[in-house]
């Protein structure tokens, strides 16, 4: 337990220290506060006191830039050697993993929490349904881990920082948007096992307010899959 | 802690990078681990800190098996790895604070362990900087300071003295000699003067087996068999020398070095000396002695007669 806090304390270290952090934090407040206030459809012209329109700004800004944060998490120890120091202190592959996990879960944690603001400036100006925030800040968190597992293991496969980014995305892109495409193009128990797939399908029925076991099943198998995989990837080097 | 290493093999595809290998190694020991390029010395060194695992064979440290206590035997391990390989943008301090808290390292004796390993390995004036502004040999000297921050009854170090200047080269092995009283000290090295200079036992591996285990004295009576002395002895025709000490039952072969100087190589008869009979015939014949020195086949030789093949 101590050995993932440790893992996990030193990565957020290293991405504040490397600027990484700020450069992700300022693009994303950046962009999702341009949208959700001043630009396109943001919550003026849509009328209503609900952040659905930073949500699904949110949902997109987060797709790229997680790969971005998770690229380095492993490809850089695979290359510089250090993965092989870490492996040989008294922590296991599988603390090695859930720490870095951690870590980037953390960075983007700190981001959503700066956006709370919007909350607390929408409370003031309209009637809020409080639980529908709630909910779309968990379904935000559930998607970001989602990513963030998908995006460890890439860049346990390879000692490539931009090969872990690009298949990363390559992957996320299936579940973000393909298998949508997808399903509507199916009918049938095809067509409802593609669409069961999709990330998007299970993040608008979290947003919307309700929480479906289902749609957490779907979000934590993704989850431990992906640092399952990561952990096996890691351990292949006996 | 002892360490005990039973038939350990690795395979890598078809080519047995270690080949059926044992040996033990006790505490107090300093075991020099040589061997040419490739010959498997490293292979072993990640299969004893676990870093990779081990296919046939068994490694024991402390009686308990690697096998079944991967985790808990990290703890007594240090380990430097090959290309000493750290975070060159974390300051110093900051890197020996992380490796002690991976090393469960009890909280309240961090800092008094840090300061410790900055005085070991002379790292004072460069404690805040950042690794990535080190020299070479101050990186390797991070790199010791962090396989002992935890205090480690096993030292694994792979090349330890790679990139350092001959000062920091002669401090580094008074420090593993010093450190190897009480612990158990693996080294590997391809400068053979360092392995005589720090190492009590030597193992040479050559394509992943074992070709030599012993002393750097017991090595050279192994290869040589026989003894060879250098003696100059004047007052005598060279000729009638040469014959004489030919004549002799303990020598096996003479040769002349320098005919004008009355330099002679002997060779004497496996497992005899022959410094008495030389000495007894020259008073004999009333020549005189001025010089007997026995040559001693340097490690390098060693080194080559069994690695080369």
């Amino acid at each position: 337990m101590n050995g993932i806090w440790t893992i996990a304390k030193k990565e957020l270290q290293s991405f504040f220290d490397s600027l990484i952090a700020y450069i992700m934090l300022v693009a994303f407040l950046g962009f999702s506060g341009f949208f959700t206030w001043l630009y396109g459809s943001d919550i003026f012209l849509v009328g209503q006191a609900n952040l659905r329109v930073f949500f699904s700004i949110a949902y997109w800004t987060l797709f790229f830039f997680i790969p971005a944060i998770t690229m380095r998490l492993l490809a850089e120890e695979k290359k510089t050697g250090t993965l092989e120091l870490l492996l040989t202190k008294s922590i296991t592959d599988r603390q090695l993993v859930i720490g870095k996990f951690l870590s980037a879960l953390v960075l983007i944690g700190i981001a959503l929490a700066f956006t709370l603001p919007y909350y607390i400036t929408l409370s003031n100006i309209g009637n809020v349904d409080h639980g529908a925030i709630l909910t779309g800040y968990l379904g935000l968190i559930l998607m970001s881990a989602a990513y963030i597992s998908i995006g460890l293991y890439t860049s346990s496969i390879t000692n490539n920082q931009i090969v872990a980014f690009l298949a990363a995305l390559f992957i996320g892109l299936f579940f973000h948007i393909i298998f949508d495409v997808l399903a509507s193009n199916f009918t049938g128990t095809l067509g409802a096992i593609i669409s069961s797939l999709s990330l998007s399908v299970h993040f608008e029925s979290i947003t919307r307010g309700v929480v479906d076991s289902k749609d957490l099943v779907y979000f934590l198998s993704i989850i431990l899959g992906g640092i399952a995989l990561s952990e096996m990837t890691i351990a292949k080097r006996k | 802690m002892d360490i005990k290493i039973e038939n350990l093999t690795k395979k890598y595809g078809a080519q047995k990078a270690v080949d059926d290998i044992s040996f033990n190694v006790k505490t107090g020991e300093i075991l020099g681990f040589l061997g040419p390029n490739g010959a498997g010395k490293t292979t072993t060194m990640k299969m004893i800190t676990n870093y990779i695992g081990i296919e046939d064979g068994n490694i024991e440290i402390g009686g308990r098996s690697i096998k079944d206590n991967p985790d808990e035997l990290k703890k007594h391990i240090g380990y430097l790895p090959e290309h000493n390989p750290l975070y060159l943008d974390m300051p110093v301090i900051d890197y020996l604070k992380f490796c002690a808290e991976l090393q469960d390292v009890a909280k309240s004796d961090i800092p008094s362990r840090i300061r410790e390993m900055v005085k070991i390995c002379g790292l004072n004036a460069e404690k805040h900087k950042k690794i990535g502004e080190l020299s070479k040999g101050y990186r390797q000297r991070v790199g010791l300071a962090q396989a002992m921050i935890h205090d480690p009854e096993i030292l694994i170090l792979d090349e330890p003295t790679t990139g350092l200047d001959p000062n920091q080269i002669v401090e580094i092995r008074k420090l593993i000699r010093d450190i190897g009283n009480q612990k158990t000290v693996i080294l590997s090295t391809h400068i053979l003067p360092e392995v005589e200079a720090t190492c009590d036992r030597i193992l040479i591996i050559n394509k992943g087996k074992i070709v030599a285990d012993g002393t750097s004295e017991t090595l050279r009576k192994q290869s040589q068999g026989q003894e060879i002395i250098k003696v100059k002895i004047e007052d005598g025709s060279s000729n009638d020398i040469i014959t004489a000490l030919q004549n002799l039952a303990s020598t096996a072969m003479v040769d002349f070095v320098d005919k004008n100087q009355n330099k002679f190589e002997v060779h004497s008869q496996p497992n005899i000396s022959s410094k008495r009979d030389i000495f007894n015939l020259c008073v004999e014949k009333k020549w005189v002695l001025t010089e007997m020195s026995s040559q001693e086949t340097k490690l390098e030789d060693i080194f080559r007669n069994l690695t080369m093949n």
